[in-house]
């Protein structure tokens, strides 16, 4: 029997709707959602059906048998693995309580069931990866417009000119969002790109500026200078909304075009160039703050600016610039229910001293990498058990050995995961969950200018001993006496809870896989926008009230970025269009078109060292030796050296990816906690590494 | 009389190799077979700008295929309507037809031991749709054209 399921995709984090088609309990076609999509989908979303077959991912729950790392496994069943979790975390709430265990999920739409196990564990200290991407970005949004950086749609397709630092969109994808700068680009549109090198996103730009590792804030604090200058600002936009641009006009000051283009080693024609097009296109101009901006030391700064440019550009909540994104209460309707409102809120202070010690955080997930300074230090108290679900720590933060040694101070360490994790192999137990085509996920509202609720039915049944989240999180709450939080035997019944406010039922998803709370885009009128800006004053805070308070400055002075030593390179990373991060390296289909990953050289660097295209060559950090192929190209900046994230793994059972390319995170030494002290970000591109012709050049052959 | 040619609109090409991942799970291909690539000429800079354009191939559906001339037991086929294609059935992978193109194009597919080769998704165009890397490219640059219509 042939049958067409709507779900959603889970080969990466964008979450693309999809349409499948099963006989059996086999995928025969899978394609974006007509109604959003018109069908387009990425090289991963395709190769999702290779994850269900793939028998090189755990398939049935696992316990660490010798030391933690040692890679032997006692397969169990799942009552014995929840039975034996249980246990572990009952004996640590009775020794340190409950918030000495922390949970981290991926953030977005699904990080609800996970934030109320541990809230109703009684622990606040629920966290994820977002210290090693959007932090920045979210906190600068904040800072300046009371919002977070979620609370935006950037309308690229009716935009003029779309300006991007480093957000390598067309690579990094998301396949809605590619379509809209493209269809901008047909309609004649203008894209800037600024990288330290050409990518897949520059090779389609209007104007491109190679600029010097760790520049972006000065390019951006000249574009303010020569934008002010110029006066080529929304002058009654700047006077009505916001607050502090006198102080930021006395701040550029000497920030000129001519000073950033010695900076940035870019031309300064150039930039006037550019300012002159950005007047004659505003407002329908949106400077991208940033997606994953966890780099450099002023990262946050630099956001900053990125957003304060749109402000100036007056491009808030009109078609082609930046538009608030609409809620079900926006368009007069109600939202799903969330389990985190069924349990108690957490009132211990946080283990990663968010919100206490660090007051400019959010609270809302914390900052992962301060939680290893707690279980490190047992400040502010220790924390003892930790569950990861589908986040692995190891490849996501800097220098994984100084995470194990955090590490090692837990009793629990728990990985609930589809595949094997670098953390998983760490870990304690491991829980396989059922891959995102078997298994069912929670109603979730996903704003935007057409607010609308999306889910994921299961398309096919488990093709190994795995279970769904909610299945595992239910089953460990009934074994913890939290059964009253997780009323819902099954998914059904807990999609049944969440709609109930909403009015919609599950048959009003039948028609195209999503529920759509508006039918036009939905627009705040652009003379009212006052009380939109959560900031103290309701404006949009050039010069913030909250940073004042915490004792940081809203601009900080420019500093240049240190150049490397000599031999040295600074170390920068990115993604593929076939690869999301780590997660799909040993997917047969992906890890065909993309085994292992190179190092891009500059080709007159190279020169130097004698290495050729194809070489191999040493990377060293600290002890840390990689070996890896040499790609040279002339578009990369001399100082830097680039690989793309999430190759290098060491995890046997992953035969395709095992030891396949290089790892950026391995050769962060000492990284860890190196930190943007305002925008809570890592900074990611801050390690200066060796690069050498290796020895593993074969230059004679001493065979038989 | 070939009907149809694949046609990638270059400056809608973002280079993500959906395609290639699109044809290989639709045909369920293992590791190994390949049936369309996407290539590019080494960037150059264009008004201060490193640049290239992205270049689709697959088979050519020649209108005289020495695959099929070649084939032994009749299994390469052509269509009234110019597709090219492996009749699975009769094919005993002997591999001639990929000796007899230029190309290369027909692919070895190791878990059947038979000759694989674009065929158009002609399944799935025989049922009013479109082949796969034209439905599920990523911005919509594939298309098939039929050749009347230029």
């Amino acid at each position: 029997m042939k049958k067409s399921v709507w779900s959603m995709c889970g080969m990466c984090t964008v979450r693309c709707p999809i349409r499948v088609e099963v006989e059996g309990n086999t995928v025969t076609w899978l394609e974006g959602n007509q109604n959003l999509l018109q069908g387009a989908l990425c090289a991963k979303g395709s190769a999702g059906p290779a994850l269900v077959a793939d028998r090189e991912r755990p398939q049935q729950p696992l316990i660490r048998k010798g030391g933690r790392g040692a890679g032997r496994w006692e397969p169990v069943s799942w009552e014995f693995a929840l039975d034996y979790i249980a246990d572990k975390l009952k004996t640590i709430i009775d020794r340190h309580g409950p918030e000495a265990i922390m949970a981290s999920s991926r953030g977005g739409p699904f990080q609800d069931l996970v934030k109320a196990f541990t809230h109703a564990l009684g622990s606040p200290n629920y966290t994820n990866h977002d210290s090693a991407c959007g932090r920045n970005v979210h906190h600068a949004s904040i800072s300046l417009f009371g919002v977070g950086r979620p609370a935006f749609i950037y309308d690229i397709k009716n935009t003029k000119h779309l300006v991007l630092f480093g957000r390598n969109i067309l690579a990094s994808l998301r396949p809605a969002e590619v379509n809209q700068v493209m269809d901008m680009l047909d309609k004649g549109g203008r894209l800037t790109y600024v990288d330290v090198r050409q990518t897949l996103t520059g090779i389609k730009a209007t104007n491109f500026f190679q600029v010097r590792p760790g520049t972006d804030y000065a390019l951006a604090l000249a574009l303010i200078h020569e934008i002010i200058k110029a006066e080529g600002y929304d002058a009654e936009f700047v006077e009505r909304y916001t607050t502090g641009f006198d102080e930021l006009a006395y701040f550029v000051e000497n920030y000129s075009a001519q000073w950033a283009a010695k900076e940035c080693g870019i031309k300064a024609k150039d930039i006037h160039e550019l300012v002159g097009q950005l007047i004659a296109d505003r407002p329908k101009v949106i400077f991208h703050p940033g997606w994953m901006l966890s780099r450099y030391s002023d990262s946050f700064y630099a956001s900053r600016a990125l957003n304060c440019l749109n402000a100036l550009m007056g491009n808030i909540e009109i078609p082609g610039g930046l538009i608030f994104a609409k809620g079900a209460g926006d368009c007069g309707g109600k939202g799903p229910r969330s389990l985190t409102d069924l349990s108690p809120k957490p009132t211990a202070k946080r283990a990663d001293g968010v919100g206490e010690v660090y007051k400019q955080f959010e609270k809302g997930p914390g900052l992962f990498h301060l939680f290893y300074k707690a279980m490190a230090t047992g400040n502010p108290y220790p924390v003892k058990g930790i569950i990861c679900v589908r986040h692995d720590p190891f490849s996501c933060f800097p220098d994984p050995q100084a995470q194990k040694e955090a590490l090692d101070n837990c009793d629990l360490i728990v990985s609930i995961d589809t595949h094997y994790s670098e953390f998983g192999w760490y870990a304690d137990v491991i829980l396989p969950e059922s891959t995102y085509l078997e298994r069912d996920s929670m109603i979730a509202l996903q704003k935007g200018m057409k607010p609308r609720m999306i889910m994921r039915n299961k398309v096919l049944e488990p093709q190994a001993d795995t279970l769904g989240l909610y299945d595992i999180i239910k089953g460990l709450a009934t074994r913890l006496g939290l059964d009253q939080y997780f009323p819902f035997n099954t998914t059904q019944e807990l999609w049944a809870w969440q709609l109930e406010p909403t009015g919609f039922t599950l048959a009003d998803f039948e028609k195209k896989g999503f529920v759509e709370y508006a039918d036009k885009p939905v627009l705040y009128d652009r003379d009212k926008l006052e009380g939109k800006f959560k900031t103290p004053s309701g404006k949009i805070e050039i010069i913030s009230q909250k940073l004042n308070e915490w004792g940081f400055p809203s601009w900080k002075p420019y500093t240049s970025p240190a150049k490397p030593p000599k031999g040295q390179y600074r170390l920068v990373f990115g993604r593929s269009p076939l690869h999301a991060h780590s997660h799909t390296v040993n997917n047969p289909l992906l890890n065909e078109m993309m085994p292992e990953n190179t190092l891009w050289i500059n080709t007159r660097e190279a020169g130097k060292m004698g290495v050729a295209e194809g070489d191999f060559v040493d990377v060293i950090s600290g002890e840390i030796t990689s070996v890896i192929t040499a790609k040279l190209t002339d578009f990369i900046h001399p100082e830097a050296v680039y690989t793309v994230h999430g190759f290098g793994r060491q995890i046997p059972l992953q035969t395709r990816a095992y030891h396949a390319g290089m790892s950026d995170q391995k050769l962060m030494k000492g990284q860890l906690q190196n930190m943007d002290p305002v925008g809570g970000g890592l900074n990611l591109c801050e390690t200066f590494v060796t690069v050498r012709k290796s020895s593993k050049n074969h230059q004679r052959k001493v065979e038989l | 009389m070939n009907t149809y040619t694949l046609y990638l609109n270059s400056k809608r090409c973002i280079g993500c190799h959906g395609c290639v991942v699109h044809c290989k799970a639709n045909k369920r291909l293992p590791v190994g077979p390949i049936l369309c690539e996407i290539s590019h000429e080494p960037l150059k800079s264009v008004r201060g700008v490193p640049k290239t354009e992205f270049k689709f191939r697959s088979c050519y559906h020649c209108e005289d295929p020495f695959c099929v001339t070649i084939c032994p037991t009749g299994a390469m086929k052509k269509r009234e309507d110019g597709i090219v294609y492996v009749d699975a059935a009769k094919c005993i992978g002997c591999m001639a037809c990929a000796g007899a193109c230029p190309w290369g194009i027909p692919q070895h597919n190791p878990e059947t031991n038979k000759a694989v080769k674009c065929d158009y998704c002609m399944d799935r165009l025989d049922t009013g749709l479109q082949p796969a890397c034209v439905t599920k490219c990523t911005t919509h640059a594939l298309k098939l054209v039929a050749m009347k219509e230029i």
